[in-house]
């Protein structure tokens, strides 16, 4: 993916020039009014969450000072390509939100070195030797995508025919990749990998997949008319929004065949395809196909990043290994500990509108907890 | 991955191999057949079921993988009472397609009739 550059980037130079600015002014009796000091909120990463409570925060008067570790905006979701259920573009939502917070801070390519807690407040150093002092900060550092590689059973990154949920996307965005075939006759998926597996460390249904699973198949259908597609399943979650009109136009106007039964293991053949084996378990016959192509489709697990910072804040971490909020039903923005919020999924899997509806609720219980401070 | 021993071949289903020609057929009879979601309730509801075994959904799912003469064996037990029809969720007409796959299998000649038939016969 291309690289960007952040709309506006203070750097720790413009931030001290702008103090001695002020200072100056202060001195003089500047007869301008000094600007309104604005009072900053640290929000730790910049994906959908964290992009979405920025805006919200400018527009309620707020300096977010907006820290991601990567040198680009937008976390997973520029990653992806069009998103279900609209088919939206995913790449359009990124850059209209990046220009809706030009004005806030944002440090690219920054982690946090260190937090400690102040009386009414924390005080945060950056991995670029800012110091940043904020009576709220956010956390919106996301997920991570589990390691296909380690259900050694799939063959990721062992067989070439082998590729995930986003290496798809990926190539839908025009990235290369070697391992998917120019005219393939048959593509598989299967769901639940690394999800509603004990064993694999991840009890919990990452919720996106069986309709991420859904609208690839249908993607990849409509590049490769030709092709048979099969979706091997052990129970279709689809939740939300039309997602179930997806999984009906999968299969009447796409003829997608969907198959109750976990994929036990996958071997390569003379020729280089891969051949499945699953049980079909409502006819209870063992089955097996041979792919041209097999997509396995990535959970939603806790970023390990969290563990660190959750340390340092205080937190804590739920069952499911998420950040764990103050209340599951009331209070899923604000965690145990005062003045700390929580946005997105960073507190277990979310799809986007989640993480933005998440995003605005938590901008709104940070400014209502600064006002009661006051 | 090998783990060095292997299913018995005698029941498995190899997606490579069926022959889907009667599934296809179905589909031009009856495009619905494609949005059964195999939940059963075409089963559960059935009149010919406790007598015959019959499950239009066993049916749909062996036509599906290729196993034409257990549905035809399975699909005799119909009585065409349409129950099925009124409880599937997907809105499937289930009673034209039991019709539909019967009178294609009639006019291949062999020698398939219907439970309600022979009754009417005798
Ligand atoms: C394959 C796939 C396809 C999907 N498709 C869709 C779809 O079509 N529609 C839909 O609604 N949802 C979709 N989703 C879900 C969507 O990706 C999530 O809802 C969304 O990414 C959550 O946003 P977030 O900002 O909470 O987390 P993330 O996107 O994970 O962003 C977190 C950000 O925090 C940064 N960060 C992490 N740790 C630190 C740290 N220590 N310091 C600083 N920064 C840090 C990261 O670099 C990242 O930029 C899909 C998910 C998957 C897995
Ligand atoms: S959403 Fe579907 S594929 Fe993903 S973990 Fe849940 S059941 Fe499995
Ligand atoms: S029409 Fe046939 S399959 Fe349907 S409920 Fe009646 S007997 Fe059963
Ligand atoms: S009731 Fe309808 S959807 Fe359910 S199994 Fe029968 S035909 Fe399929």
């Amino acid at each position: 993916m291309a690289t960007e550059q952040s709309p506006k980037v203070s750097t720790p130079r413009d931030i001290r020039k702008e103090e001695r600015a002020q200072r100056k002014a202060q001195r003089q009796g500047a007869d301008a009014a000094p600007e309104r000091k604005l009072e900053q909120v640290i929000i730790i990463g910049g994906g959908i969450a964290g992009m979405e409570a920025t805006k919200q925060l400018l527009s309620l008067g707020y300096r977010p000072v907006l820290v991601e570790k990567e040198d680009h905006l937008g976390g997973h979701v520029a990653s992806w390509n069009r998103l279900f259920p609209d088919m939206g573009d995913a790449q359009a939502i990124i850059s209209t939100l990046r220009e809706e917070i030009m004005d806030a801070t944002i440090y690219l390519s920054t982690e946090i070195s260190f937090c400690n807690r102040l009386r009414d407040g924390y005080n945060v150093m950056l991995s670029n030797g800012v110091n940043v002092l904020a009576r709220a900060i956010l956390m919106s550092t996301g997920f991570t995508l589990f390691p296909a590689a380690k259900k050694e059973e799939y063959g990721y990154g062992v067989y070439d025919r082998v590729i995930t949920n986003a290496d798809l996307e990926n190539w839908f965005n025009g990235g290369d990749d070697h391992r998917i075939p120019s005219s393939p006759k048959a593509v598989g998926f299967v769901h639940c990998v690394g999800s509603r597996d004990l064993k694999a460390g991840n009890p919990q249904c990452s919720k996106v997949c069986c309709i991420t699973a859904i609208k690839q198949a249908i993607e990849v259908k409509e590049k490769f008319p030709e092709a048979e597609v099969y979706c091997f399943y052990m129970d279709l979650r689809l939740f939300g929004k039309k997602y179930e009109d997806f999984y009906i136009r999968a299969q009447r106007d796409f003829g997608i065949h969907f198959i109750r039964g976990r994929v036990s293991e996958v071997s390569e053949t003379i020729n280089g395809s891969v051949q499945v084996k699953a049980e079909d378990t409502l006819s209870g016959r063992p089955i097996k196909v041979v792919l041209d192509m097999l997509v396995l489709m990535a959970g939603i697990v806790n970023n390990p990043d969290n563990a660190g910072i959750a340390k340092q804040l205080s937190l804590e971490t739920d069952t499911d290994g998420f950040l764990r909020s103050a209340d599951n039903i009331l209070s899923i923005t604000e965690s145990p500990r005062k003045g700390i919020f929580l946005a997105g999924a960073c507190t277990g899997a979310k799809t986007v509108p989640e993480t933005v509806a998440e995003a605005r609720s938590a901008a709104l219980s940070i400014h209502n907890y600064l006002k009661n401070l006051q | 991955m090998n783990f060095g021993f292997s299913l018995s071949p005698s029941s498995a289903v190899n997606l490579d191999k069926i022959d889907l020609s009667l599934y296809h057929k179905m589909e031009e009879i009856e495009p619905d057949v494609r949005i059964c979601i195999g939940c059963g309730s075409c089963s559960a509801t059935c009149t010919g079921q406790p007598f015959s075994g019959m499950s239009l959904r066993k049916v749909i799912l062996a036509i599906q993988r290729g196993r034409e003469n257990e549905a035809r064996e399975m699909l005799s037990g119909c009585m065409l009472c349409g129950k099925c029809t009124m409880v599937c969720p997907r809105g499937i007409n289930t009673r034209h397609l039991i019709l539909s796959m019967c009178r294609y299998w009639d006019g291949e000649d062999h020698g398939y009739n219907l439970m309600n038939e022979v009754e009417v016969k005798i």
